[in-house]
């Protein structure tokens, strides 16, 4: 998934101007919004991976690097799921249905969903985790018939922080993919899914899946992975088909900048999705 | 080319756009803007910012924004020429082709680029040059023109088109062909540039084993204590390249412009994300992250180190963190645990 393919030319920073379709809160501090590049024919060029993500600018604010919640698969639009958090994001929030933002991108190695066909798949994203793998979410419910079972295991805090909550309770009735959520905590005692760590629910899907023919796609905070690998591993998942996406600082997406570094690797061009057999030998991955 | 030649020669090379040169300041040299020949001083080991400053300066804009639009800024057409380069920082700007022009292209990079003519200039090495060890003490190309000072004589290699260009107006400056006698001069004095190396990079060849074995060595905890965070060594270093970006506004506050500037993974906050969470928070994570990565990953890479060898951060790092005290120290731990020094 990762390493030396040839990537085709992308040159410059250019960016272009997108329009505000939609924004919806998703929890106090996260809100969905959906984009169209004005442009009608950079719009129907924009194609995709899921997993990938892509740099918006605010001149004066800066640029923020935020990945794709929409799936290639769906033209036309795209979506993301964006956390408030500080200076960039809260001049984002300002902005209104109708306005335009500056696009560059998509960067990044996302996923190579094509070489997933025929696979058992486990899904597993914690917090904000769950934007990017909407993606591959959205992507498999559209082309169900390639992949063979397909497990979604979402955690949240507690209910009102569980992102895309709506859409998920949707999916988990649609049963296109067999979705389990969870919360940490049920301060509100009527959650009808589960509680306790997504963790938890890993050890009963031993028994319905194909060990060998799995691989396990994990997205979530810097913590949640060890427990969630350690799980999938006493499942005897192979080290190569435990995928996962990388946060880092990233300034260009291009490769010349610096920060994104891990090892050898820059995360913007090699990641952000790495194995957890890469996470072995690169240190400080995660 | 003869020595008396040599002021018409840059003069001639003047008249092809704004030219610049090794300039003694203050006993410091640096890459200045050369209005007259006199201010020239090819006696020098080594500037303290590297030619990079003029493909990846320090601080630059890349946007320019006001209240409805925006444009995006790139550098003038204007031919720059920098004069006096050695063969390690040749390298180094090699290295940083490899890493901007690439197969994502950086258009800010490419544009300066393009528009230097470099001449380089052979050099005299002092105890700080490591660049024997690293094998960037002589270049056979990333040069327009390159200059090698024997007594008496000039001898000048063509390096591209545009210096072959330079070459054939200068014909008369120039002679065609070179005698067995300056042949002979000049292997003597390769011979002999090559014997007054004096410091070196103890076992370079496993350099990148020695990191990996020493990944988790106390050795970058005790030089992690020591760093300032201060940054000099990626200033100085000549493929030091990483940057960061920010937007600044007027004080209208209705214009502005987005600026790349000069950044150093060993500076708090480097590897920063939303959240105040930080992969990198202590000064021995980083130091790690700028040898690690100079020193082992581009071996990994590209089969040779991102070290050309300067010896900058040996003249500069205020507490002696540098490559021949960080690989001598990674070399002893190495002896000290698998007794492989006398190998
Ligand atoms: C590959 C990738 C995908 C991401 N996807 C999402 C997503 O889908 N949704 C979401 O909400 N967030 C996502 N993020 C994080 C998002 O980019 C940061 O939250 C955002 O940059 C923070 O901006 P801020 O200015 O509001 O925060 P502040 O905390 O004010 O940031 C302060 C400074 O730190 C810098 N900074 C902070 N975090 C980062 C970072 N990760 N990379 C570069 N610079 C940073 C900012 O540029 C700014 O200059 C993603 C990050 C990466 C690297
Ligand atoms: S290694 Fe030396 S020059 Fe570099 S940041 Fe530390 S103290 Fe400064
Ligand atoms: S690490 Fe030191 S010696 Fe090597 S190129 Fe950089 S400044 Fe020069
Ligand atoms: S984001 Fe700049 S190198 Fe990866």
């Amino acid at each position: 998934m990762t390493a030396s393919k040839d990537k085709e030319e992308i040159s410059t920073y250019k960016t272009q101007p997108a329009e505000i379709l939609a924004i919806r809160d998703l929890t106090d501090d996260t809100r969905y919004f959906k984009l169209r590049c004005k442009d009608i024919t950079m719009n129907k060029d924009f194609q995709y991976r899921p997993g990938q993500f892509v740099i918006f600018s605010l001149p004066g604010v800066g640029e923020a690097t935020f990945s794709l919640s929409s799936t290639p698969t769906r033209r036309d639009f795209i979506e993301f799921g964006i956390r408030k958090v500080g200076s960039f994001t809260e001049a984002l929030f300002k902005l209104k249905k109708g306005d335009t933002i500056d696009i560059r991108g998509p960067y990044g190695d996302g996923f190579e969903m094509e070489d997933l066909r025929g696979r058992d798949l486990i899904i597993v994203s914690g917090g904000l985790g769950a934007v990017p793998l909407r993606s591959v979410l959205l992507y498999i419910e559209d082309r169900r018939e390639e992949y063979n079972k397909v497990f979604f295991l979402n955690g949240a805090r507690s209910p009102k922080d569980m992102l895309y909550k709506r859409d998920f309770i949707a999916m988990n009735q649609r049963q296109i993919i067999d979705t389990h959520l969870a919360v940490d905590e049920d301060d509100t005692g009527e959650w009808p899914y589960n509680v306790g760590f997504v963790t938890q629910l890993i050890p009963k899907l031993g028994e319905l899946i194909d060990s060998e023919n799995t691989t396990a796609i994990i997205c979530g905070p810097p913590i949640m992975y060890k427990f969630v690998i350690q799980e999938l591993l006493k499942l005897n998942i192979p080290k190569d088909q435990i995928l996962m996406t990388l946060e880092r600082r990233m300034k260009c997406g291009q490769g010349h900048c610096g920060h994104c570094a891990v090892g050898g690797r820059y995360t913007c061009l090699e990641g952000p999705v790495f194995t957890y057999y890469d996470v072995q030998h690169i240190k400080e991955l995660i | 080319m003869s020595k008396e030649k040599f002021p018409e020669f840059v003069e001639l090379i003047k008249s092809k756009g704004k030219l610049f040169g090794p300039v003694k300041q203050k006993e410091k040299y640096s890459f200045e803007e050369i209005k007259d020949f006199s201010e020239l001083d090819f006696d020098y080991q080594r500037t303290i910012i590297s030619p990079k400053k003029f493909i990846t300066p320090a601080k630059y804009s890349t946007l320019r924004f006001v209240k409805f639009g925006q444009t995006e800024v790139l550098p003038d057409d204007e031919p720059q020429i920098v004069m006096g380069v050695h063969p390690c920082d040749i390298h180094a700007i090699k290295i940083l082709d490899r890493l901007f022009l690439g197969n994502i292209k950086d258009p800010y990079y490419a544009k300066r680029r393009e528009n230097l003519i470099i001449i380089g200039h052979s050099c005299l090495p002092d105890d700080k040059c490591v660049c024997q060890s690293t094998g960037t003490d002589m270049v056979e190309d990333g040069f327009d023109l390159f200059l090698t000072e024997l007594d008496d004589f000039y001898l000048l290699w063509v390096g591209s088109d545009k210096g072959l260009g330079i070459a054939i107006e200068a014909e008369n400056l120039l002679e065609e062909n070179v005698s067995e006698e300056e042949i002979q001069e000049y292997v003597r004095w390769q011979q002999e540039r090559s014997s007054m190396f004096t410091t070196s990079i103890p076992s370079y060849k496993y350099l990148a084993d020695i990191i990996h074995l020493n990944y988790d060595s106390d050795v970058w905890e005790q030089f992690g204590e020591k760093c300032l965070s201060c940054g000099t060594c990626s200033l100085v270093c000549p493929t030091c390249n990483c940057f960061h970006v920010d937007d600044k506004i007027m004080m209208n506050a209705e214009e502005g412009i987005r600026e790349r500037m000069l950044d150093s993974c060993t500076l708090p906050y480097y590897s920063m994300v939303a959240g105040n969470h930080d992969f990198r928070p202590d000064r021995t994570a980083r130091l790690k992250l700028y040898y690690t990565h100079k020193l082992k990953e581009y071996i990994g890479r590209w089969g040779q180190p991102s070290c050309v060898g300067c010896g900058r951060c040996i003249a500069y790092c205020p507490v002696d963190i540098n490559v021949i005290t960080v690989s001598n120290a990674l070399f002893e731990e190495v002896c000290e645990t698998q007794e492989v020094c006398d190998q």
